[in-house]
């Protein structure tokens, strides 16, 4: 009994372990690029920092838990608008308070539409969903007062402080900006999140979320609460919709409701599938196609001689083609065929006679 | 006055100061800026001069605002072909924001960052440009001629780089509210507006003069196609008169509900919302074919700031048509062609007048000093000054007629935001010059 409780501990530290030194690695590749690479291409690493952010938390909801949303871009302006009405006063809090806010707030909203959505499968959930993420952006415009309408809400930029800017002049020797203060600021949110990530994922909870995914009668069966787990799956997607919100709120400077139209709701998803669902490091690829692919295609077309508005509509068409070929020739996004191909070339290694018992 | 003016004028040159320090520090420890021109700021060379802006050239917004670029890109080719701006090649890029103010921050900081524009022109609408304006001013980037009419733009002390251009929606409204109330003292007017700044602020000017006629304001919000619940409500009303603020979607879609209701009052639309052209497709497109031309906004009161595409016989027109025939793409011009053309002659003066000194605190200068005196169509100056940003400071009634031209209804006139006087206009309203390049002098 007493050797049992040991090794379970020991396992449990080691993928704490691990979990703590991939974060650390990812942090220090974040520092480095952020240091390396010219300002324009910080502000990107900014936007894609809030993308990913979302796309984990949605890439596990579909992914781990099998229920889809078409909603994540709703729950993002929640966080959005808590973390600029948080910071609209003569002394705000410090952000890493507000983004908690927010994820608190959004967690609330996603709670409560989580419990609509357990009852739901499939097409019906995915309806339920858009609906939210059609309705939710009203709700600003109904509100006026609070939310200002369609004008939205402008968010003041934190002012980086002290440490922070000795600390950056100690690494690159440059002037700290609040825009590079942001992108550090999404850094740590990112990092933040992706711990959480990969911890969920080998726990007790990510097998449930599984389990409740692949068979929910066997899982039901095993003494799972299909509801409980569906609605908790729903509540931590949508604590990390709300902190891609709030990081986005700053590096936006703006919350308004046309930043949050369904367009980004289906972007997300988009993404997690590009990726490859389930796959945190998917997730971290789709964001990124997300955030370079399109002012790469417009650039190279402009380039290319196509007047501005060719270029411009050159964009959505190009990523509609990746989209459409990733669902025909790697229907498991990037990091699923990768995962595949390395299962099966290592397969070959172990079995080098047997090539054709597989099929 | 003097002494409440002074102290701010201060703090403002500090904060334009601060901004302008920042940026050059920025440019030096990026290593930037090697160029070769008198100044050291971004986007200037001996040869050529970046600007750029934000436009919707895909999406729902797109129709109509993505021709906006199309104007200025045709207007800078012609200037290029005749010698530039003293010597210099005017280089515009025009990125797609589709209306979404998260893409707007995007590909501002594409412009600006790494594009290296010298300066942003013509940022379209309100809650995508609002996104931008605190880093703009933050950098240190002049933002010029923003193509809204919400007064945002004009806050000197904290946008001290931003200026708009168009009349605001608010004079707008006063002027449409004084015509009524002269002209039709016993009419119901009913109010049918956006609801956002373009509704609110345009309401506002209306109300000054008739505000006991109104008996029903209803609103609309943007996205949601189905209008028939607020028509319905201003027909119960007995309206006789209706006012939109809206854009040009909505004035297509107000006349066909009103038509399905067989509702006739008489209709008021704002200069935004009245391009015949735009509507008259639109209408075409939204009627499955059952209504064509522009002859449903026939009757129709608008109003207008500048010469349009439909006054061929104009002389602003006649350039805009000279230089869009030699430099457009060969589809016919029209107001929003014109809108951007009108954009580019003003900034071209800017820049001209600027001369060799041309630089990011220059311009600016500029745009405060010589303010009302920047040449353009518009029928009345510009209110720019050191203590406003504010765009073209009055506009005209007219009626629209059958064939899509329009008649005056009012002279022009001059006016401002709050209880500003509204006065006829006796400038000189001006005609281009021969060159068609205005000349700095």
């Amino acid at each position: 009994m007493s050797t049992d409780n040991t090794t379970t501990k020991r396992l449990l530290d080691l993928n704490l372990t691990r979990n703590l030194l991939i974060s650390l690695a990812v942090l220090v590749l974040g520092v480095l690029l952020l240091e390396s690479t010219d300002r324009y291409t910080n502000t990107q690493l900014s936007s894609l920092t809030y993308y990913a952010i979302a796309a984990i938390g949605l890439t596990a909801l579909t992914g781990l838990n099998g229920q889809i949303s078409l909603g994540h871009g709703a729950l993002m302006a929640v966080g959005a608008y808590t973390t600029a009405l948080m910071l609209d006063t003569e002394t705000p809090l410090p952000f890493p308070v507000v983004a908690l806010a927010a994820v608190v707030v959004t967690s609330v909203v996603g709670f409560v539409v989580g419990i609509g959505a357990a009852r739901l499968h499939g097409p019906y959930l995915a309806g339920a969903t858009l609906a939210l993420a059609v309705a939710l952006p009203s709700v600003a415009l109904y509100f006026k007062g609070t939310f200002n309408g369609e004008v939205g809400l402008t968010v003041a930029s934190p002012r980086p402080p002290e440490w922070f800017v000795s600390f950056i002049d100690a690494v690159s020797g440059e002037f700290a900006t609040s825009s590079k203060y942001v992108a550090y600021l999404g850094l740590f949110c990112l990092i933040v999140a992706l711990f959480f990530a990969l911890n969920l994922r080998r726990s007790k909870i990510g097998r449930h979320w599984r389990a409740v995914r692949d068979q929910e009668v066997a899982a039901e069966i095993a003494g799972i609460n299909l509801g409980r787990t569906r609605v908790q799956a729903f509540v931590i997607s949508a604590a990390y919709a709300g902190l891609a919100g709030a990081v986005m709120a700053v590096v936006v400077r703006l919350a308004a409701p046309s930043a949050f139209t369904i367009v980004l709701s289906l972007s997300l998803l988009t993404a997690a599938v590009i990726g490859g669902l389930g796959s945190i490091t998917g997730a971290f690829i789709g964001a990124a196609v997300l955030v370079f692919l399109p002012p790469w295609v417009t650039s190279l077309s402009t380039g290319s001689g196509l007047s501005d508005t060719q270029a411009a509509q050159m964009s959505p068409l190009i990523y509609g083609i990746v989209l459409v070929l990733v669902m025909l020739l790697a229907p498991g996004g990037v990091m699923g065929t990768v995962t595949t191909a390395w299962r099966r070339a290592r397969l070959r290694r172990l079995h080098p006679a047997t090539p054709t018992q597989k099929g | 006055m003097a002494h409440q003016t002074r102290p701010t004028r201060r703090s403002r040159r500090l904060v334009l100061g601060a901004a302008l320090a920042a940026s050059a520090l920025v440019v030096a420890a990026c290593g930037g800026g090697g160029d070769d021109g008198d100044s050291n700021d971004p986007g200037l060379t001996e040869d050529s001069i970046k600007i750029g802006g934000h436009f919707p050239l895909t999406g729902v917004a797109a129709p109509g605002y993505s021709e906006i670029p199309l104007g200025h890109k045709a207007y800078y080719d012609f200037v290029n072909a005749n010698g530039g701006v003293g010597g210099r090649d005017i280089e515009f890029i025009a990125k797609d924001d589709g209306y979404n103010p998260a893409k707007t921050s995007e590909v501002v900081n594409e412009l600006v960052l790494k594009d290296e524009v010298f300066a942003i022109v013509a940022g379209l609408g309100t809650p995508t440009h609002q996104a931008v304006t605190n880093f703009l001013n933050a950098e240190g980037v002049p933002d010029l001629t923003v193509s809204s009419g919400s007064l945002l733009w004009d806050d000197p002390e904290e946008l001290p780089m931003t200026f708009g251009w168009q009349p605001d929606y608010e004079s707008e409204g006063k002027v449409i509210g004084q015509y009524i109330a002269e002209n039709m003292p016993d009419a119901k007017v009913g109010v049918f507006g956006q609801d956002d700044e373009l509704g609110e602020d345009g309401t506002r000017g209306l109300k000054q003069f008739v505000e006991d006629q109104i008996v029903a304001e209803v609103k609309y919000v943007p996205g949601n196609t189905d209008v028939g619940p607020q028509i319905a409500e201003l027909q119960k009303s007995g309206a006789d008169v209706v006012v939109g603020f809206n854009v040009p979607s909505y004035t297509a879609l107000s006349q066909l509900v009103s038509m399905k209701l067989n509702y006739k009052p008489t209709w008021f639309y704002t200069n935004v919302g009245s391009d015949s052209g735009l509507v008259g497709s639109l209408l075409e497109e939204f009627s499955q074919g059952a209504i064509k031309g522009t002859s449903p906004l026939a009757g129709v009161y608008t109003t207008t700031y500048m010469p349009q595409a439909s006054e061929p016989d104009n002389e602003w027109t006649k350039l805009w048509q000279k230089v869009w025939d030699e430099y457009g793409d060969g589809s016919p011009l029209t107001n929003y062609k014109v809108y951007g053309m009108s954009q580019a002659f003003t900034l071209v003066d800017a820049m001209n007048r600027a001369g060799d000194d041309l630089s990011r605190e220059s311009i600016v200068e500029t745009f405060e000093k010589d303010g009302s005196e920047l040449s353009g169509p518009n029928y009345v100056p510009f209110r720019y000054s050191e203590d406003r940003h504010a765009g073209i400071g009055g506009l005209k009634l007219v009626e629209i007629q059958a064939d899509g031209t329009t008649a005056d209804k009012t002279p022009v006139l001059q006016t401002d935001v709050g209880d500003a006087p509204i006065e006829e206009f006796t400038g000189d309203v001006g005609t281009p010059p021969e060159s068609g390049i205005p000349g700095g002098e």
